[in-house]
């Protein structure tokens, strides 16, 4: 289980599992986008949040012992699943989709930045390329609040209720526990605290010039990071890791 | 390892020349993923590198450059290398005229004094600056949709990364 696992590998699979689940997420949305500009786009998202995923899950199956990266995504149990419970959340309605991006955006991109300093090498190098990724998906996202929500009262009124929708999962996308604390005394994992006063001032900016207000219930949702997910995740997994249970070791 | 001995220069001018799957117009030293080719107790090294972590092109560019390999008789492996990260203004500036050539308009130097956004994109059909933004994202992770707005020709853009 999670204990037994060396703690690197643990910090690994949480930030590959977020892609993961999250590129799955985007992926069920293709040939669905209301325009085809945007199911482009959608589709750029979730290759880019999969090619960080494999990338990372590809470390964590080398130092492991397993096979490759395919078999860790694909053949791990909902409870051996790392990621924050907002990447789960389903996609609703496009106010929803893009607030759960802006979320994950506006966390990825400084984190990612603290990351490409880690003294882990190959982390550091895989990170400073997602970083890229992500301030360009926060460009997007954040273009898209600030359209909906300043935009007509019914535009405004659906991405509000997306933001309200999404809030509840963002401390768990910077959950952290013990197990990272060694790695962080050894520099290989970041310190949240600065990242997480970056995710704040983007949503204040972003927030202000799209008028759109942080929900007044403090309530949050943790338990991600430590395999604990909502009842969304287990169908996601079923159907992303259908094919490759029935036919092990598959390719194509 | 076969005792076979091959010019390095030769050998990365080669491989250079594979073409990008994508953008078949660009090799892979145009674009600048080609970072090294090298001799190693275990045989050559070629190392490149990712223009995107998700870039689907990377696997079918590193099977091309085991095939070279396999042509000249040598043993070897491709590594990936993903520090320092690949920018755009690795690309070379022949790359970036046959670029324009092709129809997709380059990447605009990110290395330099003045803001990215005060240079302007031109259109690769009529050179017109007067261009705006359709789609952040294109039919490539590497490229937007732009519109030219004198010659209402939709183009491809080669985006700064």
């Amino acid at each position: 289980m999670i204990d037994e696992r060396p703690p690197l590998v643990t910090f690994l699979l949480r930030i590959a599992d977020d892609n993961l689940v999250l590129a799955q997420r985007l992926g069920e949305l293709i040939s669905w986008m209301p325009e085809l500009e945007e199911d482009i786009a959608i589709a750029n998202l979730s290759l880019d949040h999969l090619g960080q995923a494999t990338a990372f899950l590809g470390y964590a199956a080398e130092l492991t012992g397993t096979s490759d990266a395919d078999q860790l995504a694909m053949t791990r149990n909902e409870r051996e699943f790392l990621n924050s419970v907002m990447v789960e959340r389903p996609n609703g309605d496009f106010g929803q989709t893009m607030a759960r991006q802006f979320f994950v955006d506006a966390y990825q991109a400084p984190f990612y930045r603290a990351l490409a300093d880690s003294a882990d090498e190959r982390i550091a190098g895989v990170a400073a390329k997602a970083e890229k990724e992500s301030r360009y998906h926060l460009e997007y996202s954040s273009s898209w609040l600030t359209r909906l929500g300043d935009g007509t009262e019914e535009s405004h009124r659906r991405m509000q209720a997306g933001i309200d929708q999404m809030w509840p999962f963002v401390d768990d996308l910077f959950a952290t526990d013990d197990i990272e604390i060694q790695l962080r005394v050894d520099g290989i994992a970041p310190e949240l605290v600065d990242v997480r006063r970056s995710f704040d001032e983007t949503v204040t900016n972003v927030f202000a010039s799209a008028r759109l207000s942080v929900p007044a219930d403090p309530y949050q949702r943790l338990g991600g990071r430590r395999g604990f997910h909502s009842e969304h995740l287990g169908p996601l997994l079923a159907e992303m890791q259908s094919l490759y249970r029935a036919m092990p070791g598959v390719s194509w | 390892m076969n005792s076979t001995r091959v010019d390095l220069v030769e050998l990365r001018a080669e491989i250079g020349e594979i073409p990008d799957p994508e953008v078949p117009v660009l090799t892979i030293a145009d674009l600048g993923i080609l970072r090294s080719v090298e001799e190693s107790p275990e045989g050559i090294v070629v190392t490149i590198t990712p223009t995107y972590s998700g870039c689907p092109a990377m696997h079918h560019i590193e099977q091309e450059v085991l095939g070279v390999l396999a042509a000249h008789h040598v043993e070897g492996v491709v590594a990936m290398a993903f520090s320092p990260a690949w920018s755009t203004d690795w690309m070379t500036d022949v790359g970036r005229e046959k670029l324009g050539a092709y129809g997709i308009a380059p990447p605009r130097p990110l290395e330099t004094s003045i803001s990215i956004r005060q240079v302007k994109i031109s259109c690769p059909q009529c050179s017109s600056t007067d261009t705006e933004l359709i789609n952040r994202f294109g039919s490539t992770a590497c490229k937007s949709l732009r519109r030219c707005l004198d010659c209402l020709e939709p183009f491809d853009h080669f985006k700064e990364f």
